[in-house]
């Protein structure tokens, strides 16, 4: 770590129509992460710049942003960590509406789409509370664990390069439809979701996802490439697929 | 004429807030008929219970099996100091079990027992462990089940980023609110039957805070100025355990959850201080009596390098550490440079909690103004003069609940209220006021008048206060006022997301709220819970019985004792028994 006095900090500022990146020179604090000095920008020298955030705390994820490219909570990125210089501009993957924030409305309407928790009528109805144990709920605890900071959805180069969000819903969406399907008391077979809709087979398991998630969810090994097994398990191998066809098990289908 | 346009968009009951409280009521409310609206400041899901980490309080004894909702009602009661309306206790503490059973048949996954049963932490002042938990991220675990139940329910509707500037009455009861989108700054005009506060708190009239730009007392204010009554304004909790190096993370929240997992508090000179200030339960004791202890041992020169105490729990293993407490691990790696295994953290107390807000019917969440109703933060009367941790989140699920039952009934008993006629020129005065900043853009800076506010309510209303600092806050803070009517927007006149215009208005809100602090403040003469006057250094039994209640009045804000009813005999008794203590080694 090198000592500095002043963060020479450029910040995309524009709209929807364009914009470009506005140099500011923001004195630096111990400690201070982008987020501090997006703010101090923003208190002292441009009223107007927009920008979400709110815990501060790398809990809920509002400041997502791309910083000197790289998608990032601003909270949690100590200025220390660059050489007195650095940018931060709005994540890639979703239209801008102003300065640091961005539309991000399409992953509300996806997760609509995903059919929700779905317990059996028996768990449902049963008057004792649910027993589980911990080495059960362990596995999707890694999943609940997403702050929705959309930094995955913006690195994914489907959503990002191919702009295919009609056809992928995203790794967001991957690690919820796993919370669902991996939950001990779930009984939905959401497996023609990840076929169809959810376009599970858009991912080629690059791993980009994982690599920028600040709750560190190994979103590819254990959500996304166990999901494509069961949908692959479902559709794709011969071997169940004539078992079934001899009489196999019934799943709860969403209607 | 201002010329503004608005969109009119009509409902049954509008929330403001899409915290835990403002999600379950939507739910309760849709549950219950209702065509609901949920309006939030910032995207959905990123409301202050995500920031909730210990674990929510419910007596369901799978830990410790002496425990009762008797037991968890006395520890609310003598946590809050006895001025808690007992009745929201007794209902907080019967109730919180099933809430928390509910939530996990809607998807919650929480930490376990052995047995499969949901698991139960000791945290501050609780009696037994209690507090269900998923490690250290709690709250996250509680708003996504309550967001995914409520998007997935039908009747409920929500807009996000979207902020309410002003009440509307119709034949005495509220009917609409006026709102701008921070996106573009157009306008909303919501018509209800009825509305539901659950604006979460107001800490981000102090300095340093673990609250986000958020907490600016919305609710308490558009409250107040609708002409309903505030309680207990004067109760504001220091958390104890705040990040306090380096700088730009000050007063960011360190749970209690590391003090329940063992983790103890020393001096600079290696001392376990808690010994001299609650030898029996250490740094377990209540919030009000660690947060002043640490504030007493950094004033008498044992506080550490910069400024604090330390915390340590490098005597557990650190697996167990991450296990229990990942974010934070986490937190302080990232943050502080600190590995929270092998080095203590160094904490001091950090604004976190409103004990005060709107007045409420223990039952229905309903305000003093018809068709008005509060639950969560906003709310008052549970945690008395001091909130137990823990209690925030089964306060959320209980209240969250009945309000949003309430107002669904409320909206039912009065079908077409919502089309009832508003003043108009009420709501033109209102449009005016709401855009006057972006027409003097240049005049004084709501930022700086903000950074005023922070620094008068931590220099004039600290952790410790007197008559003389806070009646000269009070000077200040009405001083700011009329500096704050006139002010601008900090350069730009822009409606597209304008945050120095957004911060102008938020300025109404924490000012309110900052007067109510002090006057109510200065009319309690004695120190209890939150309250610490070295003036009146002693708990005045008489007092027990008295909540100061705030009103809005011709000439100005008013302030009122008022004396509540005493407890029924089976509540005064599950208050001074005494309970077992709970030893793990005869439990499990």
């Amino acid at each position: 770590m090198t000592e500095i006095s002043n963060l020479d900090l450029s910040i995309w500022r524009g709209d929807a129509k364009g914009g470009e990146l506005v140099s500011y020179r923001v004195p630096v604090r111990e400690g201070m992460v982008v987020l501090d000095a997006v703010l101090w920008v923003q208190a002292n020298m441009a009223s107007d710049l927009a920008v979400r955030w709110n815990c501060k705390a790398a809990k809920c994820g509002s400041c997502s942003a791309e910083i000197d490219g790289f998608p990032r909570l601003m909270c949690k990125t100590p200025i220390a960590d660059y050489g007195g210089k650095l940018s931060v501009g709005p994540m890639k993957a979703f239209p801008v509406v102003k300065d640091l924030v961005t539309d991000v409305s399409w992953n509300y309407q996806v997760n609509k789409e995903i059919p929700p928790f779905t317990p059996s009528d028996k768990d449902l109805t049963s008057s004792e509370p649910w027993r589980m144990q911990q080495q059960d709920v362990e596995r999707v605890m890694e999943f609940r664990k997403c702050i929705e900071c959309f930094l995955c959805q913006d690195v994914c180069h489907v959503l990002r390069a191919h702009d295919l969000k009609g056809a992928f819903q995203g790794p967001r969406f991957m690690v919820r439809i796993a919370s669902l399907e991996m939950h001990p008391k779930d009984v939905l077979d959401r497996r023609p979701l990840l076929k169809g809709k959810a376009g599970i087979g858009y991912c080629n398991v690059t791993k980009c996802c994982t690599e920028v998630c600040p709750e560190h969810i190994h979103i590819t090994d254990n959500a996304i490439i166990p999901l494509k097994e069961r949908m692959d398990d479902e559709y794709f191998d011969p071997v169940r697929s004539l078992l079934r066809r001899l009489g196999g098990k019934a799943r709860k289908t969403p209607a | 004429m201002t010329g503004a346009s608005y969109e009119t968009v009509e409902t049954d009951v509008l929330i403001l807030g899409a915290g835990g409280a403002g999600l379950r009521a939507a739910v309760a409310a849709a549950e219950a008929g209702a065509r609901v609206l949920v309006v939030c400041k910032s995207l959905l899901g990123k409301a202050h219970t995500v920031m909730a980490e210990g674990g929510v309080a419910a007596a369901m004894h799978n830990v410790a099996y002496q425990d009762s909702w008797e037991v968890h009602f006395a520890d609310t009661m003598k946590g809050g100091k006895l001025i808690n309306d007992w009745q929201m206790a007794e209902i907080h503490a019967k109730e919180s079990p099933e809430r928390v059973l509910e939530l996990e048949r809607w998807g919650a996954v929480f930490d376990r027992t052995w047995q499969g049963r949901i698991h139960q932490r000791p945290f501050g002042a609780h009696t037994y462990p209690r507090l269900a938990h998923v490690g250290d991220r709690t709250g996250l675990e509680l708003i996504r089940t309550l967001q995914d139940r409520a998007v997935h329910q039908d009747g409920v509707e929500v807009h996000m980023e979207v902020t309410v500037f002003r009440l509307f009455k119709a034949e005495g009861r509220i009917a609409g609110a006026l709102a701008y989108r921070r996106a573009d700054g157009s306008l909303i005009l919501y018509r209800c039957s009825a509305l539901v506060l659950a604006s979460g708190g107001t800490g981000k009239m102090y300095r340093v805070t673990s609250n986000s730009w958020e907490s600016t007392g919305d609710g308490t204010a558009l409250a107040y100025d609708a002409g309903a009554q505030l309680r207990d304004m004067e109760m504001m909790q220091f958390h104890p355990t705040g990040m306090v190096w380096p700088a730009g993370v000050r007063g960011i929240l360190v749970t209690e959850g590391v003090r329940g997992e063992g983790g103890v508090l020393r001096n600079k000179e290696g001392e376990r201080f808690m010994e001299r200030y609650d030898r029996d339960r250490m740094e377990l004791s209540s919030r009000d009596v660690v947060a002043r202890a640490i504030n007493s041992e950094v004033l008498a020169g044992r506080g550490t390098p910069h400024g604090g105490a330390f915390l340590d729990i490098t005597h557990r293993k650190p697996d167990f550490i991450k296990s229990k407490l990942p974010s934070m691990y986490e937190q302080f790696l990232k943050l502080a440079n600190v590995d929270i295994t092998k080095q203590p953290m160094e904490v001091a107390p950090t604004i976190h909690y409103a004990m005060g807000g709107v007045r409420v019917d223990a039952e229905t969440g309903a305000s003093t103004v018809p068709g008005l109703y509060a639950a969560g933060e906003v709310a008052s009367g549970l945690h008395g003069a001091n909130r137990l941790g823990g209690n925030s989140l089964s306060d959320l699920l209980v209240f969250g609940k009945r309000a949003g039952e309430a107002a669904a009934a409320a909206a039912k008993a009065s079908p077409g209220h919502a089309a009832a006629n508003l003043d108009q020129a009420e709501v033109e005065q209102a449009i005016a006021d709401l855009m006057a900043p972006l027409a003097r853009p240049a005049a004084e800076s709501p930022y700086q008048l903000q950074a005023e506010i922070q620094e008068i309510m931590t220099i004039h209303a600290p952790i410790v206060r007197d008559a003389s600092g806070m009646q000269s806050g009070l000077e200040k803070i009405l001083e700011l006022g009329m500096r704050a009517a006139r002010c601008g927007t900090g350069g730009s006149g822009t409606l597209a997301f304008n945050p120095g215009w957004h911060t102008a208005h938020d300025l109404h809100s924490m000012l309110i709220n900052a007067e109510a602090l002090i006057r109510s403040g200065l009319e309690r003469k004695e120190s209890r819970g939150a309250h610490a006057r070295s003036d009146f250094p002693k708990t005045d039994d008489e007092l027990a019985a008295i909540n100061y209640v705030v009103e809005k009045t011709p000439a100005g804000m008013q302030v009122e004792a008022e004396r509540r009813p005493p407890m029924p005999d089976y509540l005064a008794d599950a208050v001074q028994r005494s309970y077992a203590r709970y030893t793990p080694e005869e439990t499990e």
